[in-house]
């Protein structure tokens, strides 16, 4: 019996999300008295460094290692699973864990509950909480057979330190050749990743037009936050489609939501209402979105933005 | 070209969501259902729009009892060919994959869409089941997808990054925003809608692996402290030392 983590690696390095998922998966060994074993694919450079967060083993499988495909990764997933004899598999909620998720529950006949957001109980069988209904609600899942595979939300397990880096070993496992061909387009050089961020500040139509959005870019530089927006913006073109949070966009946790000329329809915080900490900025003192909010400014944006972004400066250089 | 669309119901983007039972069971008093979005504006137009370039025949695939019939009447009304209702109200992910892959396994699809996810359950589980039970290829989270012969070429959202695929057909796709323009069904395609074949198909047995077992609903905020906009320093302040996230 093991718990087996699928650190996953970004641009060759095991980030926040790897860190999480093994944080998760130590504890649910701590529970179930058993090892547990990260798994990294393409030799990421700091991949020791899991045993910090309690993996106590730790395997690489570089042969045969190019580009994400869920059907080779699934497969040599699960047959390291079986190598270790895991009853547990722990990957991240991230574009690479949902797509293996459900081919690793079907390939194990195990039970599988996605973007998990609390460490797990134990009461007979594994408990997790996840959110549900687009963030309006959460559902405490319970794992009925005897195997489990859980995906980790981002942003919801703060990675905890125990252990020591631990020797990496190569794994008795290769991938096989790909069926598809993969091409990385370039990602904006520095941008900050939208579900993974902190610290988000997102436009509404408040802003009146794409050209307007220097001031809230000014803003996000100023504090390290990523850029969102609602989906009317969204929608006529001012803004990437992957900025999009709500409802039908991308769904986030940040610390700090701070919310623009946004009025906040339901569709909108259902996307946003499990941030920490929410500001919104408002001309509109009968907007919905204060009712959501933690702290609220009702003024013209164009005057409040700059300004914030000013004390933002203050502060970091103070 | 033939090809399979997954459609799945969900209740309304505007749904007011609360629970019964001591918080076990979903209220659906007053809930309207519709169908889920990804599944309808980008998943069902893209293969519309495949269709309407290479030719062949666009299928709608649902698990769910007879009141969903409303919901695949809608997918035909916007342009699907015929539909297939698989007879039961699904208990999980695993449930809709297993009667879904039974269904279809010996049908040949070309191209097998699904939403990226339900805005219900936001699992986004089906298609990577599907794909494993098929033996398919699996492109998740498409956002843009041309196809010519058998070779599809996707934009697929990696999480922060964009990445290109090429992949030979067949193969399964996960529909994310951008892929394709929602379509509104016109009068013509509601009464044509009405005559297109719906074929119903008797459920497998499968047994479930999870259970919901408690709902709660979050915490709400105790209250909003306005801040002067005069005062942005006393925003930051706060934002620092009182919420503690900068």
């Amino acid at each position: 019996m093991s718990v087996l983590v699928y650190a996953e690696q970004n641009e060759g390095v095991c980030r926040k999300p790897a860190f999480e998922a093994v944080t998760f998966a130590r504890h649910t060994a701590d529970l179930l008295g058993t090892n547990c074993i990260a798994l990294t694919i393409g030799n990421p450079s700091n991949a020791s460094e899991l045993g910090s967060y309690g993996a106590t083993e730790v395997r690489n499988i570089s042969l045969g290692w190019s580009h994400f495909d869920n059907l080779v990764y699934a497969k040599a997933i699960a047959d390291m699973a079986g190598e270790v004899n895991a009853n547990v598999v722990v990957l991240g909620h991230s574009g690479q864990g949902r797509a293996l998720a459900g081919r690793l529950a079907i390939r194990l006949q195990a039970g599988l509950v996605s973007a998990v957001n609390s460490l797990p109980e134990l009461v007979e069988n594994l408990i997790v909480r996840k959110s549900v209904y687009s963030g309006k609600a959460i559902a405490s899942v319970m794992v009925k057979s005897p195997r489990s595979v859980f995906t980790i939300q981002g942003n919801s397990i703060p990675p905890a330190k125990k252990g020591t880096p631990v020797e990496v070993v190569e794994a008795n496992v290769t991938l096989e050749e790909s069926q598809i061909k993969v091409q990385t387009l370039a990602s904006e050089s520095g941008a900050i990743s939208l579900p993974d961020a902190e610290l988000v500040v997102s436009g509404g139509r408040g802003f009146k037009g794409p050209e307007n959005w220097g001031i809230l870019e000014e803003l996000a530089e100023a504090l390290g936050a990523a850029t969102a927006c609602s989906r009317p913006v969204a929608d006529s073109g001012w803004r990437p489609h992957h900025e999009h949070v709500g409802q039908t966009g991308v769904a986030i946790r940040p610390n700090l939501y701070i919310a623009i000329g946004i009025s906040g329809a339901i569709q909108h915080l259902g996307g946003v209402n499990n941030s920490k900490t929410i500001v919104v900025i408002n001309k509109d003192p009968e907007a919905p979105f204060f009712k959501a909010a933690d702290y609220g400014v009702v003024g013209d944006l164009f005057e409040v933005v700059p300004r914030l972004t000013e004390a933002v400066k203050k502060h970091k250089s103070g | 070209m033939k090809l399979l669309v997954c459609i799945s119901k969900t209740p309304d983007t505007t749904a007011k969501i609360s629970f019964i039972n001591d918080n076990t069971t979903f209220n659906t008093e007053g809930v309207q259902y519709i169908m889920n979005p990804y599944d309808e504006w980008y998943a069902l137009v893209k293969a519309l729009e495949i269709k309407e370039k290479a030719g062949g025949t666009v299928t709608l695939i649902h698990v769910g009892p007879k009141n969903n019939e409303t919901i695949i009447r809608k997918g035909l009304a916007i342009g699907a060919d015929d539909a297939i209702r698989i007879d039961k109200d699904p208990v999980d992910s695993l449930d809709v994959a297993t009667q879904i892959a039974n269904a279809v396994q010996d049908e040949n699809y070309d191209i097998i869409f699904t939403g990226k996810e339900t805005i219900e359950f936001n699992n986004s589980e089906v298609g990577s089941m599907l794909s494993e039970l098929l033996q398919l290829p699996f492109v998740s989270y498409a956002t843009k997808m041309d196809v010519q012969d058998n070779l599809a070429r996707l934009t697929r959202d990696a999480g922060g990054h964009e990445e290109q695929v090429e992949v030979t057909l067949p193969i399964l796709v996960s529909a994310s925003k951008g892929l394709a323009e929602q379509r509104i069904p016109n009068m013509r395609g509601i009464m044509m809608a009405k005559s297109k074949a719906l074929k119903v198909v008797e459920p497998v047995s499968v047994e479930s692996r999870s259970e919901i077992i408690a709902f709660e609903t979050p915490e709400l905020r105790s209250s909003c402290t306005l801040v002067d906009p005069e005062n942005m320093d006393e925003l930051v302040r706060l934002l620092h030392e009182e919420a503690k996230v900068i």
